[in-house]
């Protein structure tokens, strides 16, 4: 690690005004990112801005239609908290996928959405619900916050405190693992609230998360994995690596998309 | 140089630490309390689980100054260095469940937290599933499953006892 | 058998302070005025170095001394060696090419070290060799084995022109070739046997540091085989006089053959210690494991195998490239060679044999003996072979298999090996029935109802174990003999301390070899202790590998022993007054035959360091004895795994999801351990099979440098095993022991292909077979609806 000064704001004002002060500083929230990447040398910020010490960015919430979750929450709290169970079981479930328990036990939800990570589950999970962002400055919703691989509409002195979920009717996760990092090497999110449908995809794409509007036609017409029998996606903009090529990738966002349904609808 | 106090193994410790050590480098290079170990560099084989308020977590991948105030349990901590073993300690003992050693502490640290978590009657697929993050490159981990699976049931008598003292 | 004896599962003596947090690794060690070193490595394949300025570093705080290769090369120190000369099929010796600790000149591969920075904390050291200046001049690289001896290929050493350190052979080609003539089926397969990173959990260490009193060197160091590494460094390399250099192989967190050869690191920090007199220590960083440790197998292999009208194996013909990466490790030319083609003959009677095997150099981390060394590479050769053959003769494997086992012992192979015992029938009848072989049809009904694939592939493996008898194996070109010392030393009051050459990371050996004291001399367990891993107590020895502590390490301590109660019945006639031929020593007591005299083990312990009562002209004082011992052959540990996958067509993921292993190691002297011997070796084979990838991209940079792209078995990945024994002694050691240690990552990766492949229907898929390689046979055999 390279050397930096290492700061416990209290408040978000607090935070806020040392990102603001120190225009290379990073926010330091599960760490479970950051510090690898750090310890690596692949990244050397001189300050560090620790959030676990700031009041109100933890805790998880049911607000008539929404479940709100606090951005320093930790994925082993969403995973095990009776009130996500009731509201979106597919959250909690992916968040037990995250990781493994101990890092479970340090990563946020914040860190992961702020960070954007293409492999990264949350992401889905909030394009996949249509979520909100909400920020010390603002709401921003999903569709716009996500702006590509490792990247996001936050602004530079901009923190996430919180992530709202709309309570969708049902909803699924649906992850394969890379067999190395044990990250997604696809995952999809779909979900149904009313007449609206959505369907997201991380780890396959070369630049992100994404929607796949065909499927969520398709699933407009019936809510079932039959729906989506025989359809896939073209292989242009999926990753391609040594762990799947862009056609297994995209085979895997239909073989996925089919088993998310399914299990939303509860078969 | 800034100082770090926290709980030790039940002990008070303030230290003088670089921003940039590492909770596992505090425990092993100031505090002595080797059993720690490092196993990779990308946080996933393990080797440095301990507890922070009595939760699993990877020390390679926490700040020393992220821990003012906390409660750290190490391999060391676990059981009293002149008393008996811990009941997950003994299982592993008993089922085999190390070779060389050396992932050994974090398996167990991971398994006392599995069992606080999941509690006593821990099926192998439950035990594999929670093992994701904790490599061992001796033992196939088929001992360490039936390791953690003893040990979780002994821990159950163990709070009984402890429960009924 | 006795609670403690051979054949007892004694739980571990060692256990205790690997489960309380203290056990003793290299990098636990700290010594009083230590500087941490830090390498600076070549970030390219292969690059000139053209000029390295140290100025903007040298200043830095903490930094203790900056050195290159140009001035470690001014010490004029040796090169590091592979100590086992290979002859090509002409006569001319392997070309070994110059190894220097620290590159000067040219770097070969990603992670050859170019330089070093010293300071007092490794984070000043890291800091400072950012500011070292290395201006490289980039050479193209070669990666691929098949591509190194191509004309234009890149050469890498002068010495090796196309790059080729042998073309060697074993076997008659002539007669090979008419078997083929007159074959009536011929199975031809070419495979790539891939290539893997050892990742024992400990990273490699070493910690050295200099006594400027006594002029000598100690280095404590994550070792296999500290006595060796003493040799090397001291003869080849020139650091100090033996008697001026004490390698001290603590607590070792695994090695699979990683931690058997002689690094540049552990010489580095010899050099720098005594060059700054200070104490100067190294641990790798897993990303710098992966660059820098001996990688594993790398074969690309051409092979057919011709069978005659009744089924009968006629002969087998083997082409294989071997890559030895950049340099030439230790031990790297036996590998693909005296540890490989001698072991083609399998299980069978195969009357010719021919194998031709081409080593060369690649820009890559060297290669060299993994958890197997050869034999696993031999053995996905000839079973898969016999599994394919099966498939195409339409015959049932298990069937194919009994036909052509070797039935009569002892059996001179082809390849030079001689079989001394087994009953490889055995051991494939009693897997088929744990196994369940007969259930397999119903089970994979019941996958294809679920849309699932099922498979089922066998192993027959044997494997030569026991290294080694030293003649032999210097007639083959070894630099050393490879017996293994012991000492029995009793104390006074009867405990006894055990020395031994071997060294143990994570094999038990403080509890078996204390067993068998123990249970010979009649005493507790815990009155034995097992001394090994340092050259102050332990004369020589050449350590642990190739499953040859049982068979080899083992029967040194019987010989120790057999000396050590020969003297002590001497001693005893003279306590007990009695005549030397009628002592009788059994369970802890020397007895006078048809009398109720005796003397306890305690007594007859004290009895000799008091000297009181026997004529000490005659007899000396004391109770200790040592010996040499040297095998009269190598040993044959053979069995059968079963392995059925179900796959599931539409990711490709192949789940393991039953494991039966049937081993025939001969004596087994404690079960406990010998199983988890079979348990960790199934896993890395396993691993091979479908996770391991070692990926290199064109320009030599490892793609798979940590454990983000590597993929390690996890728990998840593997499955419960069903483990059981068949035993056919071992004729050519005492106890008869044949050893257990590399068994299992030698037979799992044919077992496991061949079950992959039985699932999938094609052969055409190499390891390791992952869920997108498997999903990419599948499409190619459109045999299959493609998932829907």
């Amino acid at each position: 690690m390279y050397a930096f000064t290492f700061h416990r704001p209290q408040t978000l004002r607090q935070a806020v005004g040392l990102l603001a002060k120190n225009e290379e500083a990073k926010l330091l929230a599960g760490g479970h990112t950051l510090l690898p990447t750090m310890k690596l040398r692949l990244a050397g910020p001189p300050q560090l801005v620790d959030l676990s010490l700031v009041d109100g960015l933890s805790g998880i919430e049911l607000r008539g239609r929404s479940l709100s979750i606090g951005a320093m929450t930790r994925h082993n709290d969403v995973n095990t908290s009776p009130v996500v169970h009731e509201a979106i079981p597919a959250l909690a479930k992916l968040a037990g996928l995250i990781g493994d328990p101990a890092v479970r036990h340090m990563g946020t939800i914040g860190g992961s959405i702020a960070n954007n990570d293409p492999n990264a589950d949350y992401p889905a999970a909030c394009l996949g619900l249509g979520a909100t962002i909400i920020t010390n400055k603002r709401r921003i919703k999903a569709d716009d916050f996500f702006t590509g691989m490792f990247s996001t509409a936050l602004e530079p002195a901009e923190i996430i405190t919180k992530v709202s979920f709309p309570i969708p009717k049902k909803a699924a996760y649906q992850k394969f693992k890379n067999q190395a990092s044990r990250f997604a090497l696809v995952g999809v999110f779909v979900s149904k609230r009313g007449s609206d449908i959505r369907l997201a995809v991380t780890g396959a794409g070369a630049n992100g998360v994404f929607r796949v509007p065909s499927f969520e036609e398709a699933l407009k017409t019936r809510f079932s994995p039959k729906s989506l029998e025989g359809m896939s996606i073209p292989a242009d903009g999926m990753n391609s690596d040594i762990h799947g090529s862009a056609e297994y990738r995209a085979h895997l966002v239909g073989v996925l998309a089919r088993r998310a349904v399914a299990e939303a609808i509860g078969k | 140089m800034a100082a770090v106090s926290l709980t030790v193994n039940g002990k008070p410790v303030t230290a003088d630490v670089d921003s940039r050590t590492l909770l596992v480098q505090l425990l092993r290079e100031q505090l002595r309390l080797t059993g720690t170990h490092v196993g990779c560099d990308t946080s996933q084989c393990g080797a440095c689980v301990v507890h922070v308020n009595g939760r699993a977590v990877k020390s390679c991948t926490i700040l020393a100054l992220q821990l003012e105030g906390a409660n750290v349990l190490t391999i060391e901590g676990l059981a009293p260095a002149d008393g008996p073993l811990h009941p997950m300690q003994e299982a592993f003992r008993e089922n085999h469940g190390l070779q060389c050693g050396y992932c050994t502490p974090g398996m167990i640290m991971t398994a006392v937290d599995m069992v606080r978590r999941k509690g006593h009657d821990l099926d192998d697929h439950t035990i594999r599933e929670e093992l994701e993050g904790n490599i061992c490159r001796c033992t196939g981990y088929h001992n360490i499953v039936k390791a953690i699976a003893a040990g979780a049931r002994a821990m159950r008598h163990g709070a009984t006892a402890a429960a009924a003292e | 058998m006795s609670a403690i004896g051979i054949g007892a599962a004694v739980r571990r003596k060692e256990d205790q302070r690997f489960i309380t947090g203290r056990g003793h690794y290299t990098d636990d060690i700290n010594r009083p005025g230590q500087a941490a070193i830090y390498f600076i490595r070549s970030p390219h394949a292969h690059a000139r170095i053209k000029t390295i300025n140290k100025s903007a570093a040298a200043g830095m705080p903490g930094v203790a001394g900056i050195f290159t290769g140009t001035e470690f090369a001014q010490d004029k120190l040796g090169n590091l060696i592979c100590g086992w000369t290979v002859l090509s099929k002409d006569g001319s010796p392997m070309k070994m090419a110059p190894h220097a600790a620290l590159a000067a000149g040219k770097a070969n591969h990603v992670g050859d070290a170019v330089a070093v920075v010293i300071a007092d904390t490794l984070a000043q050291a890291k800091d400072a060799a950012e500011k070292v200046k290395v201006e490289y001049e980039v050479l193209a690289a070669v990666v691929d084995p098949a591509k190194a001896a191509a004309n234009g290929a890149p050469l890498i050493h002068e010495v090796a022109p196309n790059n080729t350190i042998y073309n060697w052979h074993l076997g008659d080609p002539a007669a090979t070739d008419a078997a083929f003539r007159n074959a009536s089926h011929v199975t031809a397969l070419e495979f790539v046997n891939n290539r893997l990173v050892p990742n024992a959990m400990e990273p490699r260490a070493a910690l050295a540091e200099y006594d400027a009193a006594s002029g000598s060197l100690t280095l404590w160091n994550a070792s296999q085989n500290p006595h060796v590494a003493r040799l090397v460094i001291s003869a080849f390399v020139g650091m100090a006089p033996e008697n001026k250099l004490r390698v001290v192989a603590p607590d070792v967190g695994g090695g699979f053959g990683s931690k058997i050869f002689i690094y540049p690191e552990e010489v580095v920090c010899l050099w720098a210690a005594r060059k700054l007199n200070r104490p100067v220590k190294w641990t790798a960083e897993r990303s710098e494991s992966f660059i820098t440790d001996a990688h594993g197998r790398d074969h690309v292999t051409k092979a057919q195998m011709a069978f005659d009208g009744e089924g009968k194996i006629v002969g087998l013909k083997v082409h294989t490239i071997a890559n030895l990466g950049a340099y030439m490790s230790t031990f790297s030319s036996a590998v693909p060679t005296f540890l490989y083609a001698t072991l083609l003959s399998g299980q069978y009677e195969i009357p010719h044999i021919y194998c031709e095997v081409d080593a060369v150099y690649t820009n890559t981390v060297p290669v060299d003996a993994y958890r197997g060394a050869g034999r696993p590479e031999a053995a996905y050769v000839v079973e898969r072979l016999v599994e394919v053959s099966a498939r195409e003769l339409g015959i049932d494997p298990a069937v194919l298999r009994e036909k052509n086992f070797v039935k009569k012992f002892p059996y001179q192979t082809s390849v030079a090996s001689l079989y001394d015992a087994g009953d490889f029938n055995a051991s494939l009848q009693k897997a088929l029935q744990i196994h369940d072989y007969k259930g397999f049809a119903k089970r994979r009904r019941e996958s294809e109802r679920n849309g699932k694939l099922r498979g089922i592939g066998f192993a027959s493996y044997i494997e030569a174990c026991g290294v080694a008898p030293s003649s032999l194996v210097g007639q083959l070109g070894a630099g050393v003999g490879l017996w293994e010392s012991a000492e029995v030393r009793v104390n006074p009051t009867g405990s006894v301390e055990v020395l031994t050459g071997c060294h143990a990371h994570g094999q038990g050996h403080e509890t078996t070899f204390a067993q068998l004291v123990a249970d010979r001399l009649g005493i507790a367990i815990d009155q034995v202790n097992v001394l090994h891993g340092d050259t102050d107590i332990v004369q020589f020895g050449m350590g642990t590998y190739g499953s040859r502590s049982g068979a080899v390490g083992m029967s040194a301590i019987v010989k120790a022993l057999d000396k050590v109660e020969a003297k002590a019945k001497k001693i005893a006639a003279h306590l007990l007054e009695a005549a030397e031929a009628d002592i009788v020593f059994k369970d802890g007591k020397f007895t006078v035959a048809g009398t109720d005299k005796s003397a306890a083990w305690g007594e007859v312990a004290l009895g000799a360091y008091v000297a009181h009562k026997f004529p000490t002209s005659e007899i000396e004082p004391g109770l200790k004895e040592s010996s040499f011992y040297d095998p009269t052959n190598f040993t044959f540990p053979a069995g059968c795994h079963i392995c059925e996958v179900e796959v599931d067509p539409d990711t490709g993921e192949a789940a393991v999801v039953g494991w039966t292993a049937v081993d025939d190691f001969g004596t087994v002297v404690n079960p406990m351990i010998v199983e988890g011997q079979v348990h960790g070796g199934v896993a890395q084979g396993v691993g091979q099979a479908l996770l391991e990838h070692t990926v290199y991209d064109d320009k030599g940079q490892l793609i798979t440098g940590s454990y983000m792209d590597y993929a390690m078995p996890r728990a998840d990945n593997l499955p419960d095993f069903k483990v059981d024994m068949t035993v056919t002694r071992c004729p050519s050691n005492p106890l008869g022991i044949k050893g257990c240690g590399e068994a299992g990552a030698i037979a799992a990766p044919a077992a496991v292909m061949n079950a992959v492949t039985d699932a999938l229907g094609t052969e055409a898929i190499d390891m390791p077979a992952t869920p997108a390689s498997v999903w990419a046979a599948l499409q190619r055999t459109n045999k299959l609806p493609r998932a829907a």
